[in-house]
């Protein structure tokens, strides 16, 4: 919410003959980019390092946190509600500012990026919630997913619809229309579209059943096996970090825990804390 | 014989005129209805900005004139149109720039929007009044008429006659132009998808590579001539009014409405909708009524309604979809 | 939400600084001869008194708006429904205009009013939409068949001089309530159908419901005569031709060194201001009590979080309702005092431009939802108004000076009256971006 929000505070919102509060956005698309500067010698592949800082002109929710992926691994983060896991994610995709540390990305330095120009350096995310284009067929959702693309989509598209045959029957169907499961699956499928070189899930897995999680969680392996390498924020933390090669556990925007997802699951602290015993 | 008769004064009367009309309504709220839909407010400055587009054309159809320009048969507004739309989307452009752009970095409530196109509205008011007065201006020129009613007399031999006004055909046939242009655009090109695509999930757009500020020019440019084409239209067929201009606000605004906000076919629909039922219910029926029951002589004019009560009609079925499809004929966005 | 950086600027002072400089127009326009002003104290109080008008409006629509977060677009419909109560009640009645048709009249309007009940309840019983539709049909058929020949006779009645239904010859000041009352019942009508929605469709139903009233008062001549216009409406003050044959105020004038016409005309518009004062401040009182209670409290919570009031067992669609009714309430009562003011019913003054949307550019500068704000800004957007078409032209002179006498040079001198257009938006867009909460915020 921002400073001009509240100058009329709710006023006038639920007119819906004058304002339109459906798909409002909450990023500022209007901010140009900063300058691409060099990355850092022996960088992982992607890294958020030292991230410090919060929403607007709010009080800074990260507090010096490290996140890394590499090449054609999967990175977890996982911790106590409210830890900012998300806010971690967003972090590394330019959406809120950063008053200090650095977002490098494939050996450059993007923290100076905005997010759409970060979406042209290769990476793709899929958010927690409003991941799809609800009135648009499941099609034209995977077409808006490679928008930025000049080549042939078609292949890439075919390739979405093998790695989720359900959807694929549904091409022609809105996608607002799907069950939870299909459309995270077109969410996916849509981040996947732009052929990024670094995949990030908010959450892939909120609100499905243990069923269809199970089937995201092959698909995500799938992916990660596939050479791309995938960051994700989890709320089911015992089955993420199976799938873990790496894990953060996030304790009030800080970095608590840090090792491979084995390592971690064999930690007593974080199992006592994160995982009920 | 007097089927024929009042089918003949049901078309010269109610059908063609109402057709025009809706065609000039439907173009006007294909406007608000994309502005609703992607910039997410109703913008109340759409008037002045038609009657801004209409004034524009005007004195470059009187410039044309005077160097002796012309399209024969066709009006020359025709010719001075592209003027008219190039400097409305000007315009606009430069208001979002200054006014609008600001908030949308804020991501302001939508009714900041809303308030400030009040302001822009005043503004292209006075711009309006400015330029070209506040007076009644007729710009048509070429052939007046494609059936006359004397003609149509002779050849069919009806006792009624039939008129059809260069103005109306050539309204419609702009409008299915323009509609059809507009549809393939939205529907089926890269660029008409991701304005869709934003209007649906901003945030998401952006995800996925969308230039929202792209998104927001085309929409302006695009709401620019259609605004733009209505206004010179609507100017063709009746007369140019600034006030009428600002007057037509409620009938656009009733037939996106109506249509489902944010919905474009739900505007085409809405449009010819309430302009159907403002020519229909303030036509008075006495002359078909007397063709088809010759012996029998109404007291009045069967008409419901007095023509200037027409901004009644709009409202009425406004209220009354309302009431009973709150989503309008086309699921909008308003829900 | 109280995180904002222009809240915590604003200081006790502001209200009463900005007031102050507010006086200090006035009393320079109507002492001061110059380009700028005109150095006439009967200029300076029309304007004062017509700003005080607006006062009272806006502060009617400060309680949709400020209050609840209704966004009323048809400020002009409840001002002019407003103004028809003057012409109705205070004007003497019309000779034989009663025997001409009167009763079929009255009669014809339930007849229609009835129509609508009928259909309405015909619907909630049946939810049969063609039982409805003849209903609606079959009682149009006979209000116009009681309506037509009514409004005929009456409208023939001494068509040159009157040809309208007439008053009821009753006291002046009454009419403002009833006023109130008018625009209260058709707010009513309005907000119960456009409040009950899913989601509420107000704007555009007040847009269109305003539109209708002036076309009303346009095209209905039994009324108010339509655009023949109604004049010589009467007065709760005395009037300047009595007061100059006056001797006592001839030498009460010359006392204060005014000659006997000036001093007049000042007279009778310090009696307005005095009426319009008491108006305004009992409005204000009465707001501010009301906002202060916990009805008040309750509106504020409604406002800012609807979820929350609704999941509280608060009626969120009865306590907007009764809000846009008591505020359109107010709106109808300054459409009152405002044909009291002028004198004269013309319904084609009403436009919307600068009845509704003027009035909004006032709420908005003022402060959206404090009722000092709304009244600083009435009077101030008010006097801006009219000052502009004065600056305007001399602006523009000033300007053009150097130009050579031409074409383009006239166009712009006569058309420079309509800057003032322009200036009202410019206002408005500036204070909207550098002060959002208005000049005087909400607390």
């Amino acid at each position: 919410m921002s400073d001009l929000d509240a100058a009329f505070g709710n006023r006038g919102n639920r007119d819906s003959s004058i304002v339109n509060l459906h798909g409002r956005g909450t990023i500022d698309g209007t901010r140009p980019s900063g300058p691409v500067g060099p990355g850092h010698a022996g960088d992982p592949f992607l890294i958020g390092e030292g991230m410090t800082g919060g929403y607007g002109k709010g009080a800074d929710i990260l507090h010096d946190c490290t996140i890394s992926v590499e090449q054609g691994q999967i990175a977890v983060i996982v911790g106590p509600n409210g830890a900012g896991k998300s806010t971690a994610m967003k972090a590394i995709f330019g959406m809120l500012n950063l008053r200090k540390g650095s977002v490098r990305l494939n050996g450059r330095d993007i923290t100076a990026l905005n997010p759409q120009d970060r979406v042209k350096a290769g990476m793709g995310f899929v958010p927690q919630v409003n991941n799809i284009f609800p009135s648009m067929t499941v099609e034209e959702n995977l077409e808006m997913g490679a928008f930025i693309r000049k080549d042939d989509i078609r292949r890439t598209m075919e390739q979405v619809y093998e790695l989720f045959p359900a959807v694929a029957a549904k091409r022609r169907q809105a996608a607002g229309e799907l069950s939870g499961g299909q459309r995270q699956q077109v969410a996916v499928g849509r981040a996947l579209m732009t052929q990024p070189s670094v995949l990030m899930l908010d959450e892939p897995t909120a609100g499905v059943s243990p069923i269809v999680m199970d089937e995201l969680f092959d698909r995500i392996i799938a992916i990660a096996r596939g050479g791309l390498p995938v960051l994700m924020v989890e709320q089911n933390a015992k089955q993420a970090m199976m799938i873990a090669d790496k894990a953060y556990v996030l304790v009030q925007g800080a970095n608590a825990h840090t090792g491979t997802g084995h390592e971690l699951m064999q930690n007593d602290e974080v199992r006592r804390t994160f995982l009920g015993g | 014989m007097d089927i024929l008769n009042a089918l003949v004064a049901f078309l010269n009367f109610v059908f063609i005129p109402a057709a025009a009309y809706g065609a000039q309504l439907a173009l006007g709220a294909l406007g608000v209805t994309l502005i609703y839909g992607i910039l997410r407010f109703s913008n109340f400055a759409h008037g002045d900005t038609m009657a801004f587009g209409t004034a524009i054309t005007i004195l470059t159809t009187w410039g044309l004139q005077s160097l002796g320009v012309s399209l024969g048969p066709l009006p020359t507004a025709l010719l001075a149109l592209p003027v008219g739309i190039a400097a409305t989307a000007l315009l606009v452009l430069g208001t979002d720039r200054v006014v609008y752009r600001f908030y949308r970095a804020q991501k302001a409530a939508p009714i900041i929007f809303v308030m400030a196109s009040v302001g822009v509205m005043f503004i292209m008011n006075g711009l309006t009044r400015l330029i070209i007065g506040v007076d009644d201006q007729r710009f048509d020129d070429g052939a007046r008429f494609i059936i006359n009613v004397r003609d149509f007399r002779e050849w069919t031999g009806l006792a009624e006659g039939l008129a059809l006004r260069s103005t109306q055909v050539l309204t419609l046939v702009v409008t299915a132009i323009v509609c059809a242009a507009l549809f393939w655009f939205l529907n089926r090109t890269k660029k008409g998808k991701a304005m869709r695509a934003y209007s649906d999930n901003e945030d998401l757009a952006l995800l996925s590579g969308i230039d929202p500020e792209r998104v927001v020019r085309m929409t302006w440019i695009i709401a620019a001539a259609l605004i733009t084409i209505a206004g010179v239209l609507y100017g063709l067929d009746k007369s140019f009014r600034p006030f009428n201009y600002f007057q037509l606000l409620l009938p656009i605004f009733a037939a996106a409405i109506v249509g489902g906000l944010g919905s474009p076919l739900g505007a085409i629909a809405g449009g010819f909708l309430v302009a159907f039922s403002e020519v229909a219910v303030t036509y008075p029926w006495v002359k078909v009524a007397g063709y088809l029951a010759p012996g029998w002589e109404p007291a009045g004019l069967l008409q419901l309604l007095g023509t200037e009560y027409k901004f009644a009609v709009s409202f009425v079925i406004l209220i009354v979809v309302l009431l009973f499809r709150p989503t309008g004929l086309f699921r909008g966005k308003s829900v | 939400m109280s995180s904002n950086r222009q809240a915590a600027q604003a200081s006790p002072w502001r209200a009463p600084i900005l007031f102050a400089i507010l006086a200090i127009l006035f009393v320079l326009e109507g002492t001061v001869r110059n380009g700028m002003f005109s150095g006439s104290w009967n200029t300076s109080l029309a304007i004062l008194n017509m700003g005080l008008i607006s006062a009272i409006t806006a502060l009617g629509v400060n309680m949709q708006w400020g209050y609840a977060g209704l966004f009323n677009a048809g400020v002009v419909g409840f001002l002019a429904l407003g103004g028809l109560a003057p012409v109705l009640v205070s004007l003497p009645p019309v000779e034989g205009a009663w025997a001409a048709g009167g009763p079929r009249l009255i009669l014809a309007l339930l007849v229609g009013l009835g129509t609508l009940a009928l259909a309405k309840i015909a619907y909630t019983r049946t939810r049969r939409g063609w039982i409805m539709v003849l209903v609606l049909v079959a009682g149009f058929v006979a209000y116009r068949w009681l309506f037509d020949p009514a409004v005929t006779a009456i409208e023939a009645n001494d068509s040159a001089r009157t040809g309208n239904i007439g008053g009821l010859g009753l006291p002046i000041l009454l009419s403002w309530l009833v006023g109130g009352a008018f625009a209260a019942a058709a707010a009513w009508a309005v907000g119960k159908v456009a409040l009950g929605l899913r989601s509420d469709y107000l704007a555009i139903a007040t847009l269109g419901i305003g539109e209708i009233i002036v076309a009303v008062l346009r095209n209905e001549d039994w009324l108010a005569r339509g655009v023949k216009n109604v004049a010589a409406i009467p007065r709760p003050v005395p009037y300047e031709t009595d007061l100059q044959q006056n001797p006592a105020f001839a030498e009460f004038a010359a006392s204060w060194g005014f000659g006997v016409a000036e001093a007049s005309g000042i007279w009778v518009k310090l009696c307005y201001m005095s009426l319009f004062l008491v108006v305004l401040l009992t409005v204000i009182l009465l707001a501010e009590l009301a906002l202060k209670s916990p009805w008040g409290r309750m509106m504020r919570a409604i406002r800012d979080n609807e979820t929350a009031a609704e999941a509280m067992g608060k009626d969120v669609t009865a306590r907007h309702l009764q809000i846009f009714i008591l505020g359109s309430a107010v709106i109808g009562i300054a459409g009152a005092m405002m044909i009291t003011l002028d004198g004269l019913m013309a319904p084609n003054s009403y436009n919307p431009l600068r009845y509704t949307f003027l009035i909004w550019v006032m709420v908005v500068v003022g402060g959206s939802g404090n009722n000092w704000g709304a009244v600083l800004g009435a009077v101030l957007i008010w006097f801006l108004w009219i000052k502009a078409e004065v600056w305007g032209p001399n602006l523009i002179g000033a300007l053009v000076g150097p130009l050579p006498d031409g074409d383009i040079k006239s166009h712009l001198l006569n058309s420079a009256a309509h800057m003032r257009f322009i200036a009202m938006g410019l206002v408005l867009l500036l204070v909207l971006r550098f002060a959002p909460r208005g000049l005087v915020p909400e607390k």
